[in-house]
């Protein structure tokens, strides 16, 4: 209470209720308090990633391997049976996992590289190119998206890599509008300004200064994306020009198996059978969405003082 | 008759953060009679704006009171419910916030605004408080009284719109008034128009008032008794004129301690900027007309005006952020480039800035190493060992340790964190460094620490400034020259003496004048210059 200007030290200075913790601490922290949502969430996802990984250890039976017996009824020998065609549905869920999962997380990933990029480029440029890229995204996502992939599908042919190009464009629209809201707010900070002045270029301006401080949204944008992107290509395989056999993957599993529904009269097992991948889509849906809405309550700022 | 309007006693107030309970406030007693108006003084943190809050019994989200009483005309606030708080609020006790352009809905008329709590509570009709209204506006000196309440926030100038907002919590005619600093982001000349009609309008209804600041020569003019605060405790209370003259303790001495800071004249040396008859607009509408300015190496030139005179556009224009229409920035006799892409490293390095904000100046995801460390792998190709000691003596420069090197800005106070932006500017060794307002977002004691700073890197270095404020008391501690800008152009120029000597031109007049002084008869006998 007697401290004089003469023994004022900077060092000593008072700063606000933040005490110098690792990022790793507060990784141990947040998790610590997580919900329990999120932490469903966290092991479903984990439970996908390791099936997914593992697939051709885990699984009893290849994916694509024929079996004499189709709509064969869930037994010892197959615990889901099999399809129309005699391959072991259990098999073909753990496989679809890796086929389904990883071409969703591809197309993502490549979404949020194309848009996320274009959206950096268009927030800090804000001359003609980005009114170009704005409006250009604008006539893309005046048409419904799921009509224009079947359109544009049945062009170019539905391979997995055309696949994944054709959805990855189409979303990345999204994900271009998204970053560039959240961008142009960065931008007009004035430690970008100091970056400018400095004379460094738009790839260090977008990456090292920008980039980290729309992470946040982006994440959480990312985990929405993946959920759409997985829907997306689950519904183009029931509409068979997805992900194309003898690939297995749960949304044609759907279709393949549908009908096995109206013997669910006779034996509830069979008519649970297409069901199964549908789940398995449902499932993991619920657990990302899970885990983003904890993300977004964490980040917003909100603070959960204890009662 | 008990004329003891509030009594708060022993009252400890905890906020929530970082996973912890920390106590704002530490025990404070508060004794406030009908009709006083008590000034409450204090650094950023010192737990000011709690307590004023606190003197309403309410918290923000994530405090809560943890002990003491708050009894508001013998009710305890602290332990009434929010609903039954809610009678007291915008009926007899109201609150006037900083920042009244966010406090404002957009939406709505002002005057709609100005009743609200007035006409809800039902102390008097619609009609009757609208023309209530009308009356305050014209006692706090609002242009076109009848009619200004019919126009949305945006139509009307920040200074004005505090007014309004002063109207607003005059208006149920309370007992007590919570002023949070009402005038820190007004100009001076504003902010004396503002101080005289909130003083005229609580002595003439005679109410109680906290007023909320961190400068002591504002709250000299309006308040009765002065509280000072620090870290949530109380230093010292005494009457605002025993306090002024004879202040106990050390910590209230060094509060004014930066009006007491002097500069050394410094030996004339050659030019090393020179703004020649720079115009400059942004689109269309033009901004600077005919500015010339020039800086001698190893001096402080001052750049003063009020808000939308200029004075940060010339900065831009220096740095290229912003190409000027017409006229040269010479940089040591040599014309430097207009636009910021057609400079060259060495150019760039060469002038350096210092914002405002420390805050927005530094990216919020990055160390003081990275911070720091850029510019010296940009500029200079240090990499590796060479700069991180480089880095080390760079902050040993600043007066800060090797224990900040890995911190980010959040966990750093707000002196710290304008240290490290100097430091960063030092960091491409620099020869002239432009400071945008660097101080006026800090506190006293901390803007002395800075300002200390600068001027003896000044003379270690032989550095130039090109100091933008609107504060003329940083001026006179700091400057050799001095700028007077208003509505883009240069009014006034030359030494600091002789801008400061009258005669003035009429514009410096009117600002060397508004600045509050540490008198609190100043505002009582001012007389402002008219400007024609």
């Amino acid at each position: 209470m007697t401290q004089t200007p003469q023994n004022y030290s900077a060092a000593n200075e008072k700063t606000a209720f933040v005490s110098e913790r690792s990022r790793w601490d507060r990784v141990k922290l947040t998790l610590g308090k997580s919900p329990w949502t999120a932490r469903f969430g966290m092991i479903v996802i984990l439970f996908y990633v390791i099936l997914g990984l593992f697939a051709p250890w885990i699984a009893p039976y290849g994916e694509a391997e024929v079996f004499a017996v189709p709509f064969a009824p869930w037994d010892a020998t197959h615990v889901f049976g099999t399809d129309q065609i005699g391959r072991d549905i259990l098999s073909r869920l753990i496989y679809g996992a890796r086929n389904t999962v990883g071409i969703a997380l591809a197309t993502t990933l490549l979404s949020f590289i194309i848009g996320g990029g274009l959206g950096l480029v268009a927030a800090i440029n804000r001359s003609y190119l980005d009114q170009l890229l704005s409006r250009g995204v604008d006539v893309l996502m005046a048409i419904p998206s799921l009509i224009f992939a079947l359109v544009l599908l049945s062009i170019f042919g539905s391979s997995a890599i055309n696949l994944i190009i054709i959805i990855a464009v189409l979303d990345a629209t999204r994900v271009f509008r998204l970053t560039r809201s959240v961008a142009v707010n960065v931008v007009v900070m004035e430690y970008v300004e100091a970056a400018r002045l400095r004379g460094e270029g738009l790839g260090w301006v977008m990456r090292r200064e920008i980039l980290p401080n729309i992470m946040p949204p982006l994440v959480a944008e990312f985990g929405l994306r993946f959920c759409f992107v997985f829907l997306t290509i689950a519904a183009l395989s029931f509409l068979g020009v997805g992900i194309q056999p003898p690939t297995a993957d749960w949304g044609s599993m759907v279709r393949e198996n549908a009908s096995l529904i109206q013997f669910a009269q006779y034996d509830i097992k069979a008519g649970l059978t297409p069901l199964l991948p549908a789940s398995a889509i449902a499932l993991l849906t619920v657990a990302v969405n899970f885990v983003v809405d904890w993300f977004l309550h964490h980040t917003s700022g909100i603070k959960d003082t204890p009662k | 008759m008990n004329d003891i309007l509030l009594d708060i006693k022993g009252l400890k107030i905890q906020g929530w953060s970082d996973e912890k309970w920390h106590p704002i406030i530490k025990g404070v007693d508060l004794t406030l009679r009908r009709g006083q108006v008590m000034g409450l003084i204090g650094e950023s943190g010192a737990g000011k704006s709690t307590l004023g809050l606190a003197a309403m019994g309410f918290t923000q989200p994530g405090c809560q009171i943890t002990d003491g009483s708050i009894v508001f005309d013998g009710v305890d606030l602290a332990k009434l419910s929010d609903a039954e708080k809610r009678k007291y609020w915008g009926n007899r006790m109201t609150y006037v916030a900083q920042s009244a352009a966010a406090s404002f809905n957009p939406a709505h008329r002002l005057i709609d605004q100005t009743v609200a709590s007035t006409v809800r509570f039902g102390i008097s009709s619609e009609a009757e408080a609208k023309a209530d209204a009308r009356t305050l506006y014209g006692a706090l000196n609002l242009p076109h009284a009848d009619t200004i309440g019919d126009r949305y926030p945006h139509q009307v100038s920040g200074g004005q719109l505090q007014r309004v907002m002063t109207a607003m919590a005059m208006s149920p005619r309370p007992d007590l008034i919570i002023f949070d600093e009402p005038t820190t982001a007004l100009d001076v000349t504003t902010q004396v128009e503002v101080l005289r009609a909130m003083r005229k309008i609580v002595e003439e209804f005679n109410t109680a008032a906290i007023y909320i600041t961190h400068d002591l020569a504002v709250v000299a003019q309006m308040a009765d008794v002065i509280k000072v605060l620090r870290y949530g405790q109380e230093v010292e209370e005494a009457d605002t004129r025993t306090m002024l003259a004879a202040p106990k303790e050390d910590y209230t001495k060094s509060l004014w301690s930066v009006r007491a800071l002097q500069k050394e004249e410094r030996p004339k040396q050659d030019n090393i900027l020179s703004v020649k008859n720079v115009s400059a607009s942004y689109g269309k509408v033009p901004v600077l007309h005919n500015v010339s300015i020039d800086v001698p190496r190893g001096s402080t030139v001052s750049v003063v005006g009020e808000s939308g005179s200029g004075k940060s556009t010339v900065a831009r224009v220096i740095t290229g952020l912003l190409p000027q229409r017409d006229g040269v920035v010479e940089y040591q006799g040599m014309s430097l480039p207009a636009k910021l892409n057609d400079r060259n490293k060495d150019q760039k390095k060469r002038i350096q800035m210092i914002y405002q904000m420390a805050d927005t100046a530094m990216n919020p995801r990055q160390t003081v190493r990275e911070i720091i460390g850029r510019p010296l792998e940009f500029y200079l190709g240090l990499t590796g060992r060479a700069k991180e000691e480089r880095v080390r003596e760079l902050l040993s420069m600043i007066e800060l340790d090797d224990r900040f090197i890995d911190r980010l800005p959040s966990e750093l106070s707000g002196g710290q964190k304008q240290r490290i932006c100097i430091a960063r500017a030092l960091a491409a060794e620099p020869e002239l460094i432009i400071c945008d307002e660097v101080t006026s977002a800090l506190d006293q004691i901390v803007q002395e620490g800075i300002l200390k700073l600068l001027m003896r890197l000044q003379t270690e270095l032989n550095l130039s400034y090109l100091f933008i404020t609107h504060d003329i008391s940083t001026v006179r501690a700091i400057s050799d020259h001095v700028v007077v800008m208003q509505l883009g152009r240069v009014v006034e120029q030359g030494t600091k003496d002789a801008v400061f000597q009258p005669p003035h031109d009429p514009y410096t007049d009117l600002l060397l004048s508004s600045v509050p002084e540490m008198d609190p008869d100043w505002l009582t006998n001012l007389k402002l210059p008219e400007l024609t």
